[in-house]
């Protein structure tokens, strides 16, 4: 049964009911349903091939196929043979991929030549930045001038090429991503609570669970094809119940049967609160708890301090309602939790996240089919910047601090142990701009993001990147923001463009095929730092040359090596396999070639000190474990439950700045809409930046819905036409996505949120607070019309009737196929 | 018994302590992590004067008017860059060793006074005091390389 959707109008596309499987051990039983759009009335049958892929404007790993004809991409259709999205695609996936073909594509390198951005070659290009780092290496301490910002968006064997660089090359530890600002939080609590990075959890785990807590996670609007799944178990027999933590009416949070809308930054009162009912209610696993866990005593304290009435009051809500979710979560059998930005760039991140791992240990609810965790990624492959050693991370899931650990990277790389920078953890990117700041950092390479709209305090941010003594080295795929204030611009092919692998959030690795040639002389990220590697000439501790791929292929058996008895084992992957089908979880070894669909089945985790990846830290203040310490718990195999109590956020209101705001995400658009905003579906969808306020607060500010209202933080300000939505009152919400690149009027004021956000971050995942800050709003003018907002999920109008309905129109129309089960 | 000099001595290093931590927050505005921390252990300090002061009072506390040599070692002006703050640091560090001998050594004269009072509140703020040694060796070790090899 086909039919035609508008995917901007109805982005969740027709729904699909389903039942758990009868038995846990049956496959799936959601049906398949496969999303095609193609443009310019082109047919299914016109394509002249399709290149396997997967999704890459979000982090579910939505497997699909790129249709291409005489030689251009033509649209996308969901794989009903992959295991993630049963033919499923997001909106931002079906028209997204309309950005590769961009008239504005770089397609030449350029360098900074009188104060501008001029074309030149690619010698020309490498070479001011290979003369720059062997001066800059002719120096002791030439490693640390050496700054890396990589991205969620690049492809694993880029990120473990560019580790190995970094790590063995110029032995530097100043390389992380804009995972930082996204999912270095789950990371961070997973290897808190289970001694490893790595999802405890299976995307099939919505299959056969009867609860879905959210928290902080607006899954309707970020990762779609989840949210799906999740809507047809809801439509289906046997519905799970369902909890949205969320201080937005989202989508999620409207067909919630609880929905928390909690101050910002209360998160780890209200999971230490649910700790308490579950406690004292005895609602408990005493045997899981005993064989499977430690730290239970001190949690125990800890929720004893977080009764409901204190904890209804600093959340702001009420007791009922905390009662409610913790009555869901005391009786369910199998509970799957997600959590997402609303806890991870928030107050208490890595604490509060590690508190829902605290629910699921203390009633047993890990490993087994339905009862699960996705600590989840923001970026499509962020898991990979993590796994590889891109970012804050050894390759491998290493533990810095560990001598062994390090040890067997340097027999892997053939280098000296000491080259390899493990005398702290890697640096964190808001240090690595700390540092460019000051001025030791000489040279900053950005590959595949945007800080100057991505990052907090734009304002300094800029200052930091426009720095005379500064090198800034940028490669993407347009002149973004952060492009525009580089000296040497890099043209990067993109997805579709190169080919690699990526990994989603529940550890399912894609094949990403190369379709077609890149625009002109852009080269793949890969194809970009083996350049560097051989033009800086690295070599091993015998003399030779430490990189000597040539392609992803190598690159990808390279890393196989690497990950070899390691939590994130590929070494039963290969790319023929991946072409075979259509996803792998890891890990996966020639003894287990299928891949393993849960961890810590048998209640046994990687705590074993010579096997975690961190031997922990005090989550109030970052201070590092020794290994002493870590040794001394005798983890055995248990995970570690996590005791914290609530502690109020670094900034709340006051009388100058009597509002909190948070800033998030739409639908519609990615990150900082470099593709989303050059795709006209979804452009038109949320063309421009909007405010969100309450009615009481928009009523208090004589704001009516379009109003343009200013919005000023300590920091900064912005401007933008307000809409009057469902937000929980003294709350202002401004989403991320909008900066300057399409901004014709040079006079126009800033829009970007992060002007407005304060350089802030978690004690220990070192994840920036996009969540709190204290701000004010006035009235700027009348508005011409209602907000450039979307009508569909949190941000839609309280007065329905009087804004125009976001639709895509015959441009967006999309078709989808029902019928048949993934086999 | 002397144990009234020595809870003088540990409330005068609390109270320095204090106030360093809050110098420390201030002149380091720049760096959100150290000011967030260091704000956080200076009201640590305070809450552990607070938690001292009825035994201060009990065992008659004999004012030590004793200079503080390491106190009035810090901040010779507003120092800038990462030296500065690895100066700092060390400074804290070696102030926060002072006032964990100390915990410890109440702790033992609590023990002989038969005192469960204040051995509840010597091992209530001593796990503080070892979480700001930790955190400060944690802070300098990273910064240390940039600050004395890079900068």
């Amino acid at each position: 049964m086909s039919s035609t959707v508008d995917r901007i109008a109805e982005p969740w596309g027709p729904r699909t009911p389903y039942g758990p499987p009868a038995r846990p051990a049956e496959p799936s039983t959601w049906p398949v349903r496969v999303d095609c759009f193609l443009a310019d009335g082109l047919a299914e049958s016109d394509v002249d091939r399709w290149a396997q892929s997967a999704a890459v404007l979000h982090s579910n790993g939505d497997g699909l196929d790129i249709a291409v004809k005489d030689d251009r991409i033509v649209g996308v259709r969901g794989r009903a043979v992959d295991r993630v999205n049963h033919g499923r695609v997001d909106p931002k996936d079906l028209y997204g991929w309309q950005a590769n073909h961009s008239a504005d594509r770089l397609t030449t390198p350029l360098i900074r030549d009188g104060g501008r951005l001029v074309e030149t070659d690619w010698d020309t290009a490498m070479g001011r930045i290979v003369d720059r780092s062997k001066r800059l290496l002719e120096h002791p301490g030439g490693w640390g001038r050496f700054g890396f910002h990589t991205s969620g968006q690049l492809f694993l064997e880029e990120y473990y090429a560019l580790g190995v660089i970094g790590k063995a090359g110029l032995g530097t530890p100043h390389m992380d991503g804009n995972t930082r600002l996204c999912t270095a939080t789950a990371a961070a609590a997973l290897k808190a609570s289970f001694g490893t990075d790595g999802q405890p959890g299976s995307y099939t785990d919505v299959d056969h669970c009867d609860a879905i807590a959210l928290w902080g996670h607006n899954v309707a609007e970020t990762q779609t094809v989840l949210w799906m799944r999740m809507l047809d178990r809801r439509s289906g027999p046997r519905p799970p119940a369902m909890i949205a933590v969320d201080p937005r009416t989202t989508a999620v949070a409207q067909e919630a049967d609880v929905h928390l809308a909690i101050r910002n930054g209360t998160n780890l009162a209200l999971v230490n609160g649910i700790a308490h009912l579950l406690i004292t209610s005895g609602r408990i696993d005493e045997s899981y708890v005993h064989a499977h866990t430690l730290g239970f005593d001190a949690l125990e304290q800890v929720a004893a301090d977080h009764p409901p009435a204190r904890v209804a009051e600093i959340c702001g809500i009420a007791t009922r309602d905390l009662e409610a979710a913790a009555e869901i979560i005391g009786s369910c059998d199998r509970l799957l939790s997600t959590v997402l930005q609303g806890f991870y760039q928030s107050n208490q991140a890595t604490a509060a996240s590690c508190g829902v791992n605290n629910l699921h240990l203390l009633r047993g609810m890990i490993g087994r089919p339905g009862a699960g965790i996705y600590q989840m990624n923001g970026q499509p492959t962020a898991q990979n910047t993590r796994e590889a050693g891109a970012d804050g991370d050894l390759p491998g899931m290493r533990n810095w601090d560990n001598r062994e650990h390090i040890e067997q990277l340097a027999r892997l790389w053939n280098v000296d142990p000491i080259q390899i920078p493990h005398w702290a953890p890697p640096t964190h990117a808001m240090q690595v701009f700390r540092y460019a700041e000051q001025g030791s950092i000489e040279l900053l390479w950005i590959s595949g993001t945007n800080p100057a709209v991505s990052m907090p305090e734009l304002s300094r941010i800029r200052r930091i990147l426009a720095k005379a003594d500064l090198m800034v080295v940028v490669q993407d795929l347009f002149l973004s923001e952060t492009a525009a204030l580089a000296d040497v611009v890099l043209p990067a092919a993109g997805w579709g463009e190169k080919l690699g692998t990526f990994t989603s959030v529940d550890r399912t690795v894609h094949l990403s095929e190369q379709a077609v040639d890149p625009p002109g002389d852009a080269r793949s990220d890969l194809d970009i730092f083996l350049d560097y590697a051989r033009r800086m000439d690295f070599r091993d501790r015998d003399g030779g040359p430490l990189i000597t791929w040539t392609g992803p292929e190598d690159v990808f058996e390279a890393w196989k090596a690497c990950s070899a008895g390691r939590p994130c084992d590929y070494t039963g992957i290969t790319y023929d396999r991946l072409r075979e089908g259509s996803g792998i979880q890891w890990p996966c070894t020639p003894q287990h070639p299928d891949g393993t669909e849960r961890l810590y089945t048998d209640g046994v985790f990687n705590t074993d000190p010579d096997f975690c990846e961190t031997y922990g830290h005090d989550l109030p203040t970052g201070a590092a474990h020794t290994e002493e310490q870590y040794r001394a718990k005798e983890p055995g195999g248990r995970a570690f439950l996590h005791a914290v109590s609530y502690e109020r956020p670094p900034e709340t209101p006051d009388d100058d700045f009597p509002l909190l705001l948070t800033t998030g995400r739409t639908l519609y658009q990615f990150h900082t809409r470099t593709k989303t905003g050059r795709a006209a579906q979804l452009h038109d969808a949320a063309p421009d930046v909007w405010v969100e306020i309450s009615p009481d607060d928009a009523a208090a500010a004589g704001v009516a819905e379009g109003d343009l209202v200013r919005v000023e933080s300590a920091r900064g300000a912005l401007e933008a036409p307000a809409r009057i939505s469902r937000i929980r009152p003294g709350l202002v919400f401004v989403p991320f996505h909008y900066g300057s690149w399409d901004v014709d009027d040079a006079d126009r004021p800033a829009r970007a949120a992060n002007e407005l956000t304060l350089t802030a971050w978690d004690p220990v995942s070192k994840q920036p607070m996009f969540k709190v800050a204290a701000v004010q709003i006035t009235k700027v003018a009348d508005g011409t019309g209602p907000a450039p907002a979307p009508t569909l999920g949190a941000s839609a109008p309280v007065a329905a009737d009087a804004v125009p309905a976001t639709v895509g129109g015959p441009g967006a129309r999309a078709t989808s196929t029902q019928g048949g089960l993934t086999t | 018994m002397n144990l009234a000099h020595y809870l003088g001595l540990l409330h005068h290093a609390e109270s320095n302590l204090a106030e360093a931590f809050a110098q420390v927050a201030d002149a380091h505005e720049d760096e959100p992590d150290v000011a967030l921390d260091c704000r956080r252990m200076a009201q640590q300090c305070q809450a552990h004067m607070e938690e001292l002061s009825p035994f201060v009072d009990r065992y008659g506390e004999d004012a030590d008017d004793e200079p503080d040599r390491l106190h009035s070692d810090l901040f010779q002006g507003t120092r800038t860059g990462a030296l500065a703050l690895l100066r700092d640091l060390h400074d804290l560090y070696l102030m926060t060793s002072e006032s964990d001998l100390t915990w410890t050594l109440i702790g033992q004269a609590a023990q002989g006074a038969r005192d469960r009072d204040l051995l509840a509140v010597v091992q209530r703020c001593e796990t503080d005091t070892a979480t700001q040694l930790a955190w400060l060796k944690t802070r300098s070790k990273q910064a240390a390389p940039q600050a004395l090899v890079v900068a």
